[in-house]
């Protein structure tokens, strides 16, 4: 018993092993449609059995990005490689990858059997191997009653599942996913979230999935690349991106986040201390900083991080930021308070409403103190 | 009808519904406990009832009476004898002419031979240029469907004449091949069946082209995207994506084609040579030449029974395999 609680427990982060070969990788892709660049100068590296996110608003070059690893677009420099492969001059129909399609793009004239068993066929199989393994893809996405059903006879959600079977059954390398529950109402694209984990973790299949959805991107990934226009923002895991975002950009996209503008003050070994404009008290932060005293740097803190007061805390020294609450928001499980600062800054503070209370504790237009831990102050270079 | 077609089709009848005339009629339709819904049903209904259903009956009428010369040349279907009989006449002879005279039943089978083989050929010179149409930058759609319907702004006589003046020993064709250096003598091409299928192809190419446009122009090209990442070359997709998906812009564009070819009469006369039968021709000999309108009305007859009997058929086909879907 000792033995196993010491034995450190090995987290899937393949990405840290030096001596890993990564499976995809993309090197320097640029893509331009005319005058305009979709895609600028990407290098991404996946590892196998990733479920690798590319996130970013509509628009950013994510979509792009992976209709180049399926094929359906040729990156105007750079390259891709697969598995050792380099994909430059293969065409779609010889990748080893497959997509699921955001409009799910199934054969209207074929049957969910039919539509499952197409990419099969396509690899001439035999006869009794393709029905064992379109059986195998209709038990695994739950579909057993509709295997004879033609896809304008199924539900949304249904059809979904169909096109993820059609996408799995010829057990690609990589599985591409297009925003894959974008189309699907809110319950059923959680519920759907954690049973394309279980299925990824099953066959072992790589992921790289496309989503604007951040919420989905952080339930799904083993990493995510946040993108903004065209170009990589930041490379990380779920928690590293949330907790430890690497620029204002994602720090703002992932999440809801308080941003103060200030400048260093003091740089410690491991704590610095930033003076923002316009607040007393210095913000303290739990780590060091890479900048010098002087230099304009903007200290993040998440809304969940901060603690609104209504008496002046003990230690007024530091991460107090004095203001009337301006608003709230009642959402059940947690309340979000808008303080409004002297200067008409607002910050936005979510606490959980951990005891029943009717009645409030704190009102509208309360004079409070809003104070945080100094580990929870992110300093942001850009 | 996707529903915002519907929901327009909604607010144009309201507004017609707003004219005064029109409440006019849905008022007095009203009393008499018709709505305006079933209005709007009926008007198509009263329409082929008009123009379609009546003149069948009387050419059906006259179908079954004796030739005559007189004005109008057959006699009457029914008398009134001493004042107090009806004498109704039912004359079979003409059918059993059709099918007694051999001249009748190979204009048939000719004229469903050569307008089904020119259905087909339309068909394989119709698809190359709607799909072509389809894919064209969206900009160039509109002119290039521009040029298809353009050949309907002259007479379709007109158009069948130049044929002549391109097909003919000494046309546009053969002087252009011998000056090539193709050919050494004319080909005779002009009043033969070739000339009838070229003619038949040209005249009906719209109609072909025109309901498989807009199928194939509704296609969604994700479909071939998903079809090449299952691992389907782009040929391969085209038989197994394209092609069925169009089958409705395939069947629309047939019958477009094969109905009027199979009556077609001015084509095989201009272009035909004496040796061309087609019913559409016997038909205007019967009723022009020897003035024989009941054995023409039952030429009509059969023909319009020829065609209509497997349309049925086929839709009936259609909406089983549609429900037996569901």
């Amino acid at each position: 018993m000792a033995d196993a609680n010491s034995q450190v427990r090995k987290v899937f982060a393949p990405w840290t092993e030096a001596d890993k070969e990564p499976f995809v990788r993309i090197e320097n892709v640029t893509k331009k449609f005319g005058n305009f660049t979709a895609v600028d100068n990407i290098s991404l590296n996946i590892y196998e059995r990733e479920f690798y996110s590319l996130l970013g608003p509509s628009g950013c070059g994510k979509t792009t990005l992976l209709r180049m690893l399926a094929g359906f677009e040729i990156p105007t420099s750079g390259r891709i490689i697969i598995d050792g492969e380099d994909m430059s001059n293969v065409p779609p129909h010889k990748r080893p990858v497959n997509m699921m399609f955001q409009s799910y793009a199934l054969f209207p004239h074929m049957t969910v059997e039919q539509n499952i068993a197409f990419g099969l066929k396509q690899d001439r199989l035999p006869k009794a191997e393709i029905a064992d393994t379109v059986e195998r893809m209709i038990n695994l996405v739950k579909l057993n009653q509709f295997a004879k059903r033609k896809p304008e006879q199924l539900s949304g959600g249904q059809r979904q599942r169909v096109a993820l079977a059609r996408s799995l059954a010829k057990n690609p390398k990589i599985l591409l996913l297009d925003e894959p529950l974008g189309a699907l109402d809110k319950k059923l694209r959680e519920e759907t979230q954690f049973e394309l984990m279980c299925i990824q973790e099953d066959l072992g299949i790589t992921f790289v999935i496309v989503t604007h959805d951040q919420e989905e991107a952080m339930t799904v990934s083993s990493r995510i690349a946040v993108i903004n226009h065209g170009t990589v923002a930041q490379v990380a895991a779920p928690t590293e991106i949330y907790e430890y975002p690497n620029s204002r950009k994602v720090a703002e996209f992932i999440g809801d986040v308080n941003i103060l503008e200030g400048r260093i003050d003091e740089v410690h070994a491991d704590t610095a201390q930033i003076i923002i404009n316009g607040v007393d008290a210095p913000v303290h932060t739990g780590r060091s900083v890479d900048a010098a005293p002087g230099e304009t740097v903007w200290v993040a803190v998440r809304p969940e991080k901060m603690i609104v007061n209504l008496n002046p805390p003990e230690d007024m020294s530091q991460n107090v930021l004095k203001g009337e609450v301006w608003d709230i928001g009642y959402l059940g499980k947690l309340s979000v308070y808008h303080v409004r600062m002297e200067d008409g800054r607002m910050m936005t503070v979510a606490m959980t409403n951990r005891s029943r209370e009717t009645e409030r504790t704190i009102t509208w237009e309360d004079q409070v103190y809003v104070t945080w831990d100094p580990d929870a102050s992110v300093v942001l270079l850009s | 009808m996707p529903t915002e077609q519907i929901k327009n089709n909604e607010s144009w009848a309201q507004n017609l519904c707003h004219c005064t005339p029109v409440r006019w009629i849905t008022g007095q339709c009203g009393h008499l406990g018709i709505q305006g819904r079933t209005l709007t049903v009926m008007i198509p209904y009263v329409w082929l009832l008009i123009l379609f259903l009546a003149p069948f009956l009387i050419v059906f009428k006259i179908s079954f009476s004796e030739i005559r010369i007189a004005i109008p040349p057959y006699a009457p279907l029914y008398q009134l004898v001493d004042d107090v009989y009806l004498q109704i006449t039912l004359n079979l002879m003409n059918y059993k002419r059709l099918l007694d005279d051999a001249l009748y039943v190979n204009s048939y089978l000719s004229s469903l031979k050569i307008a089904s083989l020119s259905t087909v050929l339309t068909l394989m010179v119709g698809y190359p240029i709607a799909y072509g149409m389809a894919r064209a930058p969206r900009t160039w759609r509109l002119p290039l469907l521009m040029l298809v319907i353009l050949p309907f702004w002259t007479s379709f006589l007109i158009r069948v004449y130049a044929w002549i003046g391109i097909l003919k020993p000494e046309g546009f064709l053969n002087m252009a091949l011998m000056w090539l250096g193709v050919i050494d003598e004319p080909l005779v091409i002009l009043h033969t069946n070739i000339a009838v299928y070229i003619g038949i192809v040209y005249s009906y190419l719209p109609f072909m082209i025109l309901p498989l446009y807009s199928n194939l122009e509704k296609m969604d090209h994700s479909l071939l995207e998903a079809a090449s990442d299952l691992g389907c070359p782009p040929h391969k997709a085209f038989w197994k994506i394209t092609f069925p998906m169009s089958m409705p812009g395939v069947i629309a564009g047939c019958f477009l084609v094969f109905i009027p070819a199979v009556g077609e009469f001015v084509i095989p006369d201009l272009l035909g040579g004496s040796s061309t039968l087609m019913i559409g021709k016997t038909l205007w000999a019967e009723f022009f030449n020897n003035r024989d309108w009941p054995l023409a009305s039952a030429v009509a007859v059969i023909l319009l029974l020829m065609l209509v009997v497997p349309i049925v058929w086929f839709q009936k086909f259609q909406t089983r395999r549609a429900s037996m879907g569901e």
